[in-house]
């Protein structure tokens, strides 16, 4: 078949222009295509791959550090977490994200989220999007969307692992809560997940951020950084009693507060302050991220 | 059907060689080519202006009209303001001040309805390279929210078999040669039946062979009907396989019309062939034919008001005058003696 072959039957049309104006309103699976096509375009990345393989390495070797600090004569009198893990696997979980969520988690997050709209300028892919026409605030979502779903995959990852190498070196049975309850196995694994879900959804304040970040320059390196280089900033700032006015409203303030899922009842008040605060952080940041990407010059 | 003759198809690519000498004139063009044009114009911007942050005033006042149907060449320097004002039209970038119009609309207001009619390669491809060429095309493509998603894959590869990439559309877009990434960005913007092409400089950093494809392709395009709206710095691509053109200097819009009368302004020349240049220079002159110039084995020269009949009595003049005339006639003139005509300054090809 030659090539006059096929275009002809691609495109009967193109020989009789003018095409009717309102030709092809979009439908709602032409919408979603992209933000579907987002999706695989992040977890085909080669950095998306290596920083949840960094995620995934992390519960083991905690779960390795913890089981050699058991077995020497030391007694450790570390987290809470840590001395439950010795006894039960499940709580590898625990001890896992709450070693990923203040640094390694939002680093990833801010790695995603920066790079999202600066790393297609900087590639000039920007320019081809836009002109497809991806519309600019529906690539924005798209790359919302696609930041949150990282967020959870990240989560997933380290809980997963952890569940894994939780089970391979301790024992596993009943979960004994923080208030001192206990549950079994089959009680515990949902909450796992409940606390996964929470902590993916901590994060969702960081995508905004990110986002917004990209949005205001070309370079996806300086995003990142910037990004990454925020998280960090914040949370040390969060960490001084001085700044007790404003430490509330910083994001990552309550993150912590996922351990009162493993309570009984479960202890919601502050998971609330953090999913608002959260909401409050994606509300602000995503609308400033909007204001200035659909107005902005695409000179790149 | 008001499909526009190119005028490349006719002459030759001549590559190398001065003037094109034996042009035929270019078949007179349906849309009307001066200013007050039709309705049907493809684009259309008024007092377009463009000052960049820094101050600088990148484009200035440009008064465009592209008709519909024609190859339309956009032709300047490096630097005198091709592709910002194609980031205007395709709505990348907020004009200064002015108006633009695409396919009947204004921009950047209306960029949802009218760019799935438009296909655009703006300042070279770009391209993610940890992804194969199909899937760079499922991703532009997945990116229109009015293309059909259950056409894509077949659509997909239609325009990867039409640009010739069927057999490396499964290799990554890293390991494509700028050729090929050239050729892949315009297989995106041929993912569906576009009404309007804008290439920026598509032929940039390509050796000729791969001008030759591209150039190819873009009369394929044209001759389906599709309005092309190429931009270059290189003169003799306009001339090869544009109807109409416009050209560009320092922001500003210094010509535009069909590509036959753009040429047309650029005088013809008397040109004669001899082994005896002196001394037919001296019958040119004593005919009043203005500033002989004498080159190896040619003289040339403008005949200005004298009009082409006193051809005759001319050669017949070099013949009593023993010149041994091998060749006589005129010389047409091509789009840069044009540019040279309308700027007063050379054109910088070389960029
Ligand atoms: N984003 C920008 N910021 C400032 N100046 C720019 C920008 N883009 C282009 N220019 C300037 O505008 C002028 C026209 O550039 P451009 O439209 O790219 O020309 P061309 O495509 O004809 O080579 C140049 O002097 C260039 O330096
Ligand atoms: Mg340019």
């Amino acid at each position: 078949m030659s090539r006059a072959d096929v275009s002809r039957a691609e495109v009967p049309r193109a020989a009789a222009p003018p095409v009717p104006a309102g030709r092809g309103r979009g439908t709602a699976s032409g919408y979603l295509a992209l933000f579907r096509n987002e999706l695989r375009l992040v977890f085909r990345r080669l950095r998306t791959r290596v920083l949840l393989g960094i995620l995934a390495l992390l519960p083991v070797l905690i779960g390795v550090v913890v089981k050699l600090n058991t077995d020497s004569p030391h007694d450790g009198r570390g987290p809470s977490f840590i001395a439950q893990t010795t006894q039960n696997g499940v709580f590898l979980i625990f001890t896992a994200l709450a070693v990923a969520l203040p640094v390694f988690l939002p680093m990833t997050v801010g790695v995603v989220a920066g790079d999202a709209v600066a790393g297609e300028s900087a590639a000039g892919t920007l320019r081809y999007l836009l002109v497809a026409p991806a519309g600019r605030t529906r690539l924005l979502a798209a790359k919302f969307t696609a930041g949150l779903v990282f967020c959870l995959a990240g989560t997933v990852v380290v809980t997963l692992s952890a569940l894994a190498a939780g089970a391979v070196l301790f024992p596993l049975g009943d979960v004994t809560l923080i208030s001192g309850d206990t549950i079994g196995l089959v009680d515990a694994l949902p909450r796992a997940a409940l606390v996964a879900a929470v902590v993916a959804l901590s994060l969702s304040g960081l995508v905004a951020i990110g986002l917004f970040v990209s949005t205001l320059t070309g370079s996806g390196i300086a995003a990142m950084a910037a990004t990454v280089g925020l998280v960090i900033t914040v949370q040390i700032l969060d960490g001084f009693p001085q700044l007790d006015a404003i430490r509330p409203f910083l994001f990552p303030h309550y993150w912590m507060s996922f351990g009162d899922l493993l309570r009984a009842p479960m202890y919601w008040d502050n998971i609330l302050k953090d999913l608002g605060l959260q909401a409050a952080y994606v509300a602000v940041f995503g609308s400033a991220a909007w204001a200035r990407f659909t107005s902005r010059d695409i000179s790149a | 059907m008001t499909g526009t003759p190119v005028t490349g198809d006719v002459t030759e690519e001549s590559v190398g060689g001065r003037a094109a000498e034996v042009r035929p004139a270019p078949a007179p063009s349906a849309p009307p080519p001066s200013l007050p044009a039709g309705p049907d114009d493809v684009i259309r911007t008024r007092g377009l202006t463009k000052r960049f942050r820094g101050g600088q005033l990148a484009v200035d006042g440009l008064d465009l009209t592209v008709p519909r149907g024609s190859v339309f060449g956009f032709l300047g320097p490096n630097g005198s303001g091709k592709t910002t004002t194609i980031r205007m039209l395709m709505g990348l970038i907020a004009p200064t001040s002015g108006t633009a119009s695409v396919l009947g609309a204004s921009m950047p207001q209306s960029v949802a309805t009218v760019l799935p009619r438009v296909g655009a390669l703006i300042e070279g491809p770009a391209l993610y390279g940890f992804l194969t060429g199909r899937d760079n095309l499922d991703r532009f493509d997945a990116a229109d929210p009015t293309a059909d998603p259950r056409t894509r894959r077949q659509r997909v590869e239609a325009a990867l078999e039409r640009v010739g990439l069927s057999a490396a559309a499964g290799k990554k877009a890293r390991a494509y040669s700028l050729g090929m990434k050239q050729r892949l960005g315009l297989a995106s913007a041929l993912l569906r039946p576009r009404e309007l092409l804008v290439l920026d400089e598509p032929t940039n950093g390509l050796d000729p062979q791969g001008m030759r494809e591209i150039r190819t392709l873009v009369r394929e395009v044209a001759a389906e009907g599709t309005t092309v709206f190429l931009s270059s710095h290189l003169l003799d691509e306009i001339e090869q396989v544009c109807s109409h053109a416009a050209v560009m200097s320092r922001g500003r819009l210094v010509v535009q019309g069909t590509v036959a009368e753009l040429a047309a302004r650029a005088q013809g020349r008397l040109v004669v062939r001899t082994p005896d240049t002196a001394k037919a220079a001296e019958v040119l002159a004593a005919h009043r034919v203005a500033g002989p110039a004498v080159e190896d084995g040619r003289v040339s020269g403008e005949l200005g008001a004298l009009g082409e009949e006193v051809l005759p009595g001319l050669c017949a003049a070099l013949v009593a005058a023993g010149v041994r005339v091998h060749g006589f006639g005129l010389e047409r003139g091509t789009l840069e003696d044009a540019f040279v005509a309308l700027t007063g300054e050379g054109f910088d090809v070389a960029g």
